[in-house]
């Protein structure tokens, strides 16, 4: 690895820690930010001379929060910046000063950093860009490129939901075991989020987006923080289970290849393994969660060497437990497929059909009615359906494999007719 | 004579590894093994999974304590590893916890699942 490779990383990897205490510090992201980069200059210049230090993280606080000041200072008074050796010139008594200062806090600085980006006011795709931001540390370009929109673009969204951050008041007070819980809770669905972003791409060039391995990134680092949380290890698990189908996902062609036909030889093992042990991990806890299911969901199907030897039965059990949970009729349709599998099309329609009014305008909830109606050879409703579902896809892959669909259902069709 | 070397890292930083970067690395030291591989001096080689993954046992007043993830302390020493083939993790918690029973002393067992292994050649 070159030396700046190496540099990167570590201001990468410290990134969370670093941007939390210098947001307590200054209580304002824009000042957090800039002190943040100053730092991040300041290592670009001191480390490939003097060695890395200790503790990167320390490091960068200790370093940013003087930069911080100085500005803080520069701006009230107008006075110019205190020499340059004053600040640079550090040693590690110092930065195990700032290690101190910061070791009791840093849990809550980070969960506080991930907090503030899930803010109830920011639509879905304002944290998700705030998140990659500022935890992350992604660029604007990168976040920009991933949600089709150019740079300028994602910069002005980034600031109005900084804004709207900051006009909200960021919570420094040290949350009680019940906020604690509610702000974690309300973080592992915004790294749910970031993850379905880059899952949800659909095509394989977009699939390379940093996003998935970034919210595994953040599952595990709030897994590090939280280790005895079991919704957290189900989430951690979740997005391993997702994740290890990426090359199976798509053809050489970029066209969706489903679940059930998918090379599971081209699964990888390592990520489910991981998933394997979080889940046994979670269950000893003995307090189901929404995630730690859906994990569990997941895990069946890692766990079946084909697509046949999958565990319906444990799967409809799980979506009912879930639906009591969490009822919601997109669970109800995602039981729907485990119902058609063990029963038959007939009952999962029987499941599908009252939903119609709720997911109206849901992609997969046409493709599957579309597909159990096919199944039972009812093929101009089976018509309809695909039509409509071609017509809410979001992604050129979701629209040609419906499409595979509706030529099937026109050659039958054709063929009743003769 | 045996000689385990142990690997030592930043966590965080590795998790913020590529899975081309972490290929390569693998790939690298796998060419270093091979070597000693083919000279039949090179036992088991074992990757383990993050320490997220990692379930701690510990003699408590009454009962074993098995906490979420790894063992944390930094005044005791590292002496010595098992590797096991379990089908769950309880039953990897069951080992651990006999270990336990059978060590007079209160020593922790941390239960780390592996990521990758090795078993290497037969040596002596």
């Amino acid at each position: 690895m070159t030396e700046l490779a190496w540099i990167d990383l570590a201001l990468t990897s410290a990134r969370p820690q670093a941007m939390g205490a210098l947001l307590r510090y200054f209580r304002n992201l824009d000042l957090a930010e800039e002190a943040f980069q100053e730092a991040c200059l300041r290592a670009l210049k001191n480390w490939p001379e003097k060695g890395p230090p200790r503790d990167p993280a320390a490091w960068l606080i200790f370093v940013g929060r003087n930069s911080g000041i100085d500005q803080v200072r520069k701006r009230a008074k107008h006075q110019p910046l205190p020499p340059e050796e004053v600040l640079s010139d550090l040693e590690d008594t110092e930065s195990d000063l700032a290690d101190r200062l910061d070791g009791a806090h840093y849990r809550d600085d980070i969960l506080r950093l991930l907090f503030v980006c899930c803010h109830p006011d920011l639509p879905a795709t304002q944290q998700i860009a705030l998140a990659l931001r500022i935890v992350s540390g992604l660029s604007v370009r990168q976040i920009a490129k991933a949600f089709l929109v150019s740079e300028a673009a994602m910069e002005q969204r980034i600031t109005r939901a900084k804004a709207k951050v900051g006009a909200a008041g960021i919570p420094f007070e040290t949350p009680d075991a019940v906020a604690r819980a509610e702000r974690l809770g309300l973080v592992a669905a915004m790294i749910y989020l970031v993850f379905n972003e880059g899952y949800s791409a659909g095509a394989p060039e977009r699939a390379d987006t940093p996003f998935c391995a970034e919210a595994i990134r953040l599952a595990r680092l709030l897994l590090t923080l939280f280790p005895s949380e079991p919704e957290i290890m189900g989430l951690t698990a979740l997005l391993l289970l997702q994740h290890s189908r990426l090359d199976a996902r798509f053809d050489a062609d970029g066209q969706i290849v489903l679940l059930e036909d998918q090379d599971r030889s081209l699964w990888d093992r390592a990520l489910i393994d991981e998933a394997l042990v979080l889940i046994d991990k979670a269950i000893r806890h003995r307090t189901p969660g929404a995630l730690q299911i859906q994990a569990a969901i997941a895990a069946l199907h890692a766990r079946a060497t084909t697509a046949a030897e999958t565990d319906w039965l444990q799967i409809d059990l799980l979506y009912q437990t879930l639906e009591r949970l969490q009822p919601s009729p997109v669970v109800r349709l995602n039981r729907a497929v485990a119902v058609s599998k063990r029963s038959g099309p007939e009952a999962a329609l029987a499941l599908v059909e009252p939903l119609a009014e709720k997911l109206s305008g849901y992609f997969y909830f046409h493709g599957l009615r579309g597909g159990l109606l096919k199944q039972l050879g009812r093929y101009s409703e089976a018509h309809e359906a695909f039509d409509r579902a071609i017509a809410l896809a979001t992604t050129p892959a979701e629209a040609a494999h419906i499409r595979q669909h509706l030529d099937c259902v026109q050659r039958e069709m054709a063929a009743a007719e003769k | 004579m045996l000689y385990a070397v142990l690997c030592y890292d930043c966590e965080s930083e590795i998790n913020a590894w590529s899975k081309e970067l972490d290929d390569k690395v693998m790939a690298d030291l796998g060419a270093v093994n091979q070597r000693y591989a083919e000279a039949g001096k090179l036992g088991p080689v074992a990757r383990l999974m993050p320490t997220t993954a990692a379930v701690t046992v510990r003699k408590g007043a009454t009962d074993d304590i098995i906490m979420d993830g790894p063992f944390a302390e930094t005044k005791e020493q590292f002496l010595g590893f098992f590797v096991l083939e379990a089908a769950t993790l309880d039953e990897a918690i069951t080992f651990a916890r006999e270990l336990s029973a059978a060590n007079p002393a209160n020593g922790t067992y941390e239960i780390r699942p592996l990521q990758f292994f090795n078993p290497g050649v037969p040596i002596t």
